[in-house]
């Protein structure tokens, strides 16, 4: 990757301008000044002037993920606010959501406020989630609107689910008053137990404890339930069951506050995956069997989820050369999140697009039209039909641990522009 | 050989197995001579590494590597250096830098023996990894029931017990089905696994069935702690259900071979009158884990399969 600052003025010449916000398509140029879109559409761009020939790309906005790991503060020997933003350029993404699991968690307005300062000298935008209860404990709440006068967008215990549905419920009726979505982890832990995998004929043959579907289809209706009580807004992440989407399209019809993610290896892959008991595919909530997959690709379609989101997960080599027993949960996948979900969802870019952009920026109340003369550039300009093979080369986290390495995928980032800077791909 | 390693049966080749049945039969006649010693494996060098605790598995390897003149290294996990934090990978490549010739390995975690294989160029034997297989347990569990009935094929198998958590089990399941027995499971609704479907094997919750359908059954030991967990309520209670006690077996007019892989509990999933009575074959079972043990350490090491 080739970092730059963005010249003076910088020109993208004869690319598609596709915006997913109106969901209309034109051919043009978008012109740069002082990191500022300057025009839109336009033939112009005078000789002299910095060009990138976009001919046969797609310019749009810069890609949101609303669930990564940076690790920082506390494991930088995983990532760091630097390199995951490296991670997010190479995947198109300029603007990311952080999960409060750091060490110590971000559970205070304090720690909120020594992210967000060291976020200002990355490259791309940066927002902490806050802990919904003091130390992830699922006890009691932390100082929810200090925390997001800092500058949390959401409020999340990430991998620890609020078991206790009163402190669930308090959350929920609390948070309403600023107005910011909460973010369970939706899976009941008693049911769960101690599941290392989804729990069918493949984990009765590995000898893997399992973990049910149920566990997350029965969680995500308690908070869909609470959330319809209280009209208030709740974030499902990373749902993986059939059933699971089911309940989240059958509440959607009450509760329009309701939203919901998926990620590119629950769409791409399925348990029969971990028959040879490769770490990088565990992952929590874990990959299910392809009857869910497949569901999971007809929610994308029919609108059920609202945003594609990574749970970017970095972990170590040695920890991910453990056992599958004792290998930590998670995998890496901001840089082939683009090629992964366009390739298996194969559906009109536009669309596509929205799960990337406009979705996730509702989702967490960011501004939603990036192609407004004068706002700051966020761009993302890609090569829709590219099909390539993922390498480690790719990767710019500072963890390796992802399967998808060595995945045919369709369609590459070519270029990144965020706060100012260019990522070149190439 | 068709495999280097011996990780499970589930995909191990049924001619092989059958290689290895046929070889024990042969080691079984060195075990009873008065120089119980054969030259076959002089000059290999076979480290047993147990990551959990074993007695019975440990000896019979021990004892079979012995009577094939290999040299042997004992390796466990408390006397080990992972207890000062050392992985898992630097461990096992430690000691095959060492130069050694095969890996015996007893792990607690399911895949181990798989994950071994990736750092090691040794061969490596399974002796039971987690809750996925033993198939050193289930060849010798096979060439007892040859030794008994002269066969495996067309045997009626009942296994009786702990099934979900059991690798005992999945080893005997994949090597039963693999030389043409029937098997049927029997234990309470807790401890069978939810997707057993695929397995192609018969379910039963009710002891009678299998006695009444089985030639021999493998009673499986219960672990205890599975009773804190609330698999089932109480000792009596499974006693009650799943017990091999005489009473029941005599409502059955036939004979019923009965085994266990041990250690047992005698007095919950079998009562001494059983285990000590003449349907039983549990020793001969212990006798023929040698000898298989031998067959596997032979074959896997370059030797030549007998045919029987």
């Amino acid at each position: 990757m080739n970092l730059k600052k963005l010249p003076k003025k910088l020109v993208l010449q004869g690319g598609t301008i596709l915006d997913p916000l109106s969901g209309r398509s034109t051919k043009g140029n978008v012109v740069i000044e002082h990191n500022k879109i300057k025009s839109v559409g336009s033939a112009g761009g005078a000789k002299g002037e910095t060009m990138i020939d976009c001919s046969g790309l797609v310019i749009t906005h810069g890609f949101c993920d609303v669930h990564v790991h940076f690790r920082e503060p506390g494991r930088e020997d995983k990532e760091t606010l630097q390199t995951g933003s490296r991670a997010a350029l190479a995947g198109g993404f300029t603007r990311v959501c952080i999960m409060p699991n750091t060490s110590p968690p971000l559970d205070s307005p304090e720690s909120i406020r020594f992210v967000v300062e060291k976020a200002e000298e990355c490259p791309v935008h940066i927002h902490p989630i806050g802990a919904v209860t003091k130390g992830q404990k699922g006890k009691e709440l932390t100082e929810v609107q200090a925390i997001i006068s800092e500058g949390a967008v959401a409020l999340s215990d990430d991998g620890l689910p609020i078991s206790d549905a009163q402190v669930m419920r308090l959350a929920l009726e609390y948070t309403s008053m600023f107005d910011k979505p909460v973010i369970n982890h939706a899976e009941d832990e008693c049911l769960r137990n101690n599941g290392l995998m989804h729990e069918g004929e493949i984990s009765t043959r590995l000898g893997l404890a399992g973990n049910p579907s149920l566990a997350e289809a029965i969680m995500i209706q308690r908070d869909l339930e609470l959330a319809n009580m209280i009209q208030t807004k709740l974030h499902v992440p990373h749902v993986t069951s059939a059933s699971g989407a089911a309940n989240i399209r059958r509440m959607k019809k009450l509760n329009s506050n309701i939203t919901a993610e998926v990620t590119p290896h629950h769409l791409f892959f399925n348990d029969q995956a971990l028959l040879e008991y490769n770490t990088n595919f565990k992952v929590a909530p874990p990959i299910r069997a392809e009857n869910d997959r497949k569901e999971l690709i007809k929610a994308v379609k029919d609108g059920t989820f609202d945003c594609i989101a990574t749970d970017h997960a970095p972990h170590t080599i040695e920890e991910k050369e453990a056992t599958f027993e004792l290998a930590p949960f998670g995998m890496i996948g901001l840089e082939s999140c683009f090629g992964a979900v366009n390739k298996v969802l194969d559906m009109p870019l536009k669309e596509l697009l929205k799960l990337l952009t406009v979705n996730p920026r509702r989702v967490m109340g960011f501004e939603e039209d990036l192609f407004t003369i004068g706002c700051a550039a966020e761009l993302t300009i890609i090569d829709p039909d590219q099909e390539w093979i993922f390498k480690e080369q790719n990767i710019y986290s500072k963890s390796r641990n992802t399967p998808f390495i060595g995945e045919k995928l369709k369609g590459k980032v070519r270029f990144t522009i965020s706060k100012g800077s260019i990522a070149d791909l190439k | 050989m068709q495999e280097k390693h011996l990780l499970g049966l589930e995909h191990y080749p049924a001619e092989d197995i059958v290689s290895i049945i046929d070889t024990a039969f042969s080691f079984r006649e060195v075990l009873d001579r008065p120089i119980k010693k054969v030259p076959s494996l002089q000059g290999k060098t076979i480290v047993n590494l147990f990551f959990e605790n074993s007695t019975r598995t440990r000896i019979s390897f021990e004892l079979a590597q012995k009577r094939l003149s290999a040299d042997t290294v004992n390796f466990s996990a408390s006397s080990s250096s992972l207890k000062k934090g050392e992985s898992f990978k630097d461990t096992v490549q430690n000691i095959e830098a060492m130069k050694i010739d095969a890996v015996v390995m007893r792990h607690p975690d399911p895949g181990a023996s798989l994950h071994l294989t990736k750092y090691v160029d040794a061969v490596v034997i399974n002796a039971g990894d987690g809750t996925h297989e033993h198939p050193t347990q289930a060849i010798l569990d096979m060439t007892s029931l040859q030794e008994r009935f002269g066969k495996v094929k067309g045997l009626r198998i009942g296994i009786i017990g702990d099934i979900a958590h059991s690798r005992v089990a999945r080893s005997n399941i994949y090597g039963l089905k693999k030389l043409g027995a029937d098997v049927m499971l029997c234990g309470p609704t807790t401890l069978i696994p939810h997707h057993i479907d695929s397995f192609d094997v018969r379910v039963t919750h009710d002891l009678d069935e299998v006695l009444d359908w089985a030639d021999a059954v493998n009673v499986l030991r219960i672990q205890l702690e599975r009773m804190d967990r609330g698999f089932f309520p109480s000792v009596r209670e499974y006693r009650n259900l799943f017990g091999i006690t005489s009473e029941r077996l005599k409502k059955h007019k036939k004979e019923i071979v009965i085994m266990h892989p041990g250690p047992m509990n005698r007095g919950v999933e079998i009562d001494s009158s059983v285990a000590d009575g003449k349907e039983a074959i549990i020793l001969d079972q212990v006798l023929n884990g040698v000898a298989s043990r031998m067959a596997i350490l032979y074959l896997l090491l370059g030797g030549k399969p007998e045919n029987n």
